[in-house]
């Protein structure tokens, strides 16, 4: 059989090879002559009692997301509303299988026309309870048992069917429906099982067919040649050893080759993204955006909800340093009801601090939630956009006013280290007229204010480039100040995530940097690779 | 929320504030905590209705209210004006989830 390419979406990242084992679904319902109404009853009743014991058990066999996905469907089943019209219809002389396969096929389109993608991915959850109760009701409709390692394809594939099979040994999921959004597309992602949906075409025919699962570019290769064989095993070795490379320097202190010692943070915008993440990988949290909490309704922009925020933040930190930057809303980041519409150029106008002048009470409550918080962990604040030293000495008069507040209310607060971001150049040039308690520079800023050139503006993105020297020159200007004034210097852009930028960030002098999750493992291979002999800083 | 006598009605409103409304979880949630209460509850999405019953999840999730929509809670019968509350309180506070995140990463 020759080569052939299916197109999807991928829903999962990753890569896979095997083969495929096709999973039926439910399209035809034996129909049968319906027994007296009673018994057909009977027989509804106690199969989705059934269906329901069986998912409890398998729910108290998972944990976490699976649980609650599973808690959903059980709320479903055990839920009246959903069983009345399949019980009405057997009460007019339907056969239980199918009274309760149109009952359900009339709750599912419900769901499949919902305009929000969220809610038309439950129709898979509806579609796995369907076909639970359809199996207990006609016995003998045995389900595939899926070999480990192999590639699932199917129609789509029901969350209880992902969760009864063993993904240890690899293997993906190929959909010729389904969505991204679906309970099992995020437990895919959770636990890296590559997966691609809407690939189209019948399940069924892909049965036993050697197929390469690219779930990076959503593509499927059927019965590949040597060739296409022989490029994906590349890219898997190539893969694995990236991705152990990195693994094996994620959690090892960052230090160049000469034996220098490079501090290496987070940067976070959401308390969710620590989940998963193992505090030990990092020294620190270099940069909390803290917009997010502000968007939506406001519902928490009240102290109370940030205060829980950052305390889960500081918590979670065990110690290290947290770093909180107070609102920097306006310029690319506008929020409604607080930053100014309608100006000429946002970049050069109210944002970050600035903004914080104009809404003095928004600040107040900011830094009496950072003040309670700074008691359980070393959290620390740091101000955006600081272009005069007087903006930094107003700070210190709210940071001043809210912990009066707060210890006349009796309420237990810490006075945290108050830091500055250097991202305008009139502060990255007069650094010495600044006395915060560290820096932290915001070199996508600073590097657009000193090109004078947008990143998001495609005709001058290249000159927009952090590694330009006068950006450099400013850079080393900064640590040199920092290293004989002893006050921390920090490094937070996307230039700190860039190991191509990483040697002439060190030889700025820089020993700190801050970035994303995804880039501590490669950032600290990089550092790794540095030399810094005879370098002056 | 209106101040009925006690244990009669209630009825309020809040806006769903967690990212994807009131999806599976939150529904679970929600009708959890609805039947924790004798009193009749119910929702809707219009003050003019149709009106779901809060207890069940199979009617909170025919609703299908999203981000940013106004859920409007009442009442009736003994502990009303608890039960009211209680569901407000859990949508304002965004069913424990996280907040709403699309807006732009931002830049360092």
């Amino acid at each position: 059989m020759a080569e052939r390419r299916l197109f999807g979406r991928a829903a999962a990242r990753g890569l896979a090879r095997g083969v495929v084992t096709a999973l039926a679904t439910t399209d035809t319902v034996p129909d049968r002559i319906p027994g007296s109404p009673e018994a057909e009853r009977d027989a509804l009743v106690l199969a989705v009692a059934q269906a329901g014991a069986e998912l409890e058990a398998l729910q108290s066999g998972s944990s976490g997301a699976a649980s609650e996905m599973l808690g959903f469907q059980i709320a479903l089943l055990s839920d009246e509303e959903l069983t009345s019209p399949a019980l009405a219809a057997i009460e007019c002389g339907r056969p239980a299988p199918l009274a309760w396969t149109e009952a359900m096929a009339a709750e599912i389109a419900g769901y499949a026309e919902a305009e929000d993608d969220y809610f038309a991915a439950r129709t898979a959850d509806l579609e796995d309870i369907r076909d639970r109760v359809l199996a207990l009701l006609t016995p003998g409709t045995g389900q595939v048992a899926v070999p480990g390692g192999a590639v699932v394809a199917a129609a789509d594939l029901p969350l209880s069917r992902f969760l009864a099979i063993d993904w240890r040994e690899g293997g993906a999921i190929v959909l010729t429906g389904g969505s991204p959004a679906s309970h099992v597309a995020m437990l895919a992602r959770a636990r890296g099982v590559p997966m691609v949906v809407g690939v189209g075409g019948s399940a069924a025919a892909l049965a036993g067919c050697e197929v390469l699962v690219d779930a990076e570019a959503g593509e499927v290769v059927l019965e590949p040649g040597e060739a296409s064989r022989a490029a994906f095993a590349a890219r898997i070795g190539a893969q694995a050893a990236v991705v152990g490379a990195h693994a094996a320097f994620r959690t090892r202190p960052a230090a160049t080759a000469d034996g220098v010692a490079v501090s290496v943070s987070l940067n976070i915008a959401d308390v969710a993204e620590l989940e998963r993440l193992d505090p030990a990988i990092c020294d620190g949290i270099g940069l909390v955006r803290t917009e997010l909490l502000f968007h939506g309704t406001g519902a928490l922009s009240d102290e109370a909800a940030q205060y829980g925020a950052y305390r889960r933040i500081a918590e979670w930190a065990d110690g290290r340093p947290v770093v909180i930057r107070t609102l920097d809303a306006g310029g690319d980041k506008p929020i409604p009801g607080v930053t100014i519409t309608g100006e000429s150029n946002p970049f050069l106008g109210v944002r970050g601090i600035r903004l914080s002048l104009h809404h003095p009470k928004l600040f107040l409550v900011q830094l009496r939630a950072l003040a309670r918080a700074a008691v359980h962990g070393d959290v620390r604040v740091m101000l955006p956009m600081v272009t005069v030293p007087d903006e930094l000495a107003w700070a210190r008069q709210m940071l001043n006013a809210a912990l009066d507040e707060l210890a006349e209310a009796g309420i237990p607060a810490r006075r945290p280290r108050l830091g500055m971001m250097i991202e305008v150049p009139a502060a990255a040039i007069a650094i010495e007229e600044f006395d915060a308690d560290f820096f932290s520079i915001g070199s996508n800023d600073l590097t657009q204010y000193v090109t004078a050139a947008a990143r998001d503006i495609g005709a001058v993105a290249e000159l927009a480039d952090p590694g330009n020297p006068a950006v450099l020159r400013l850079i080393a200007s900064i640590a040199r100040h920092g290293r004989e004034a002893g006050v921390d210097v920090s490094l937070c852009g996307d230039a700190a995530a860039d190991p191509a930028m990483t040697d002439r960030l060190l030889r700025a002098g820089l020993r700190s940097l801050s970035v994303a999750p995804s880039a501590i493992g490669p950032v600290k291979q990089a550092i790794a690779a540095v030399d810094l002999h005879g370098c002056a800083a | 929320m209106n101040d009925a006598p006690a244990g009669m009605e209630a009825a309020g409103s809040a806006e769903l504030v967690n990212a994807v409304g009131l999806h599976a979880r939150p529904s679970v949630k929600l009708t959890k905590l609805a039947k924790r209460f004798e009193c009749r509850v119910e929702i809707a999405l219009d003050p003019s209705g149709p009106w779901m019953d809060a207890k069940s999840p199979v009617k909170v999730m025919r609703v299908k209210a999203p981000l940013g929509a106004v859920v409007h809670v009442r009442a009736a019968g003994p502990g009303a004006p608890a039960a009211a509350a209680a569901l407000l309180q859990l949508i304002r506070d965004g069913f424990g989830e996280e907040p709403h995140s699309a807006a732009g990463g931002g830049h360092g």
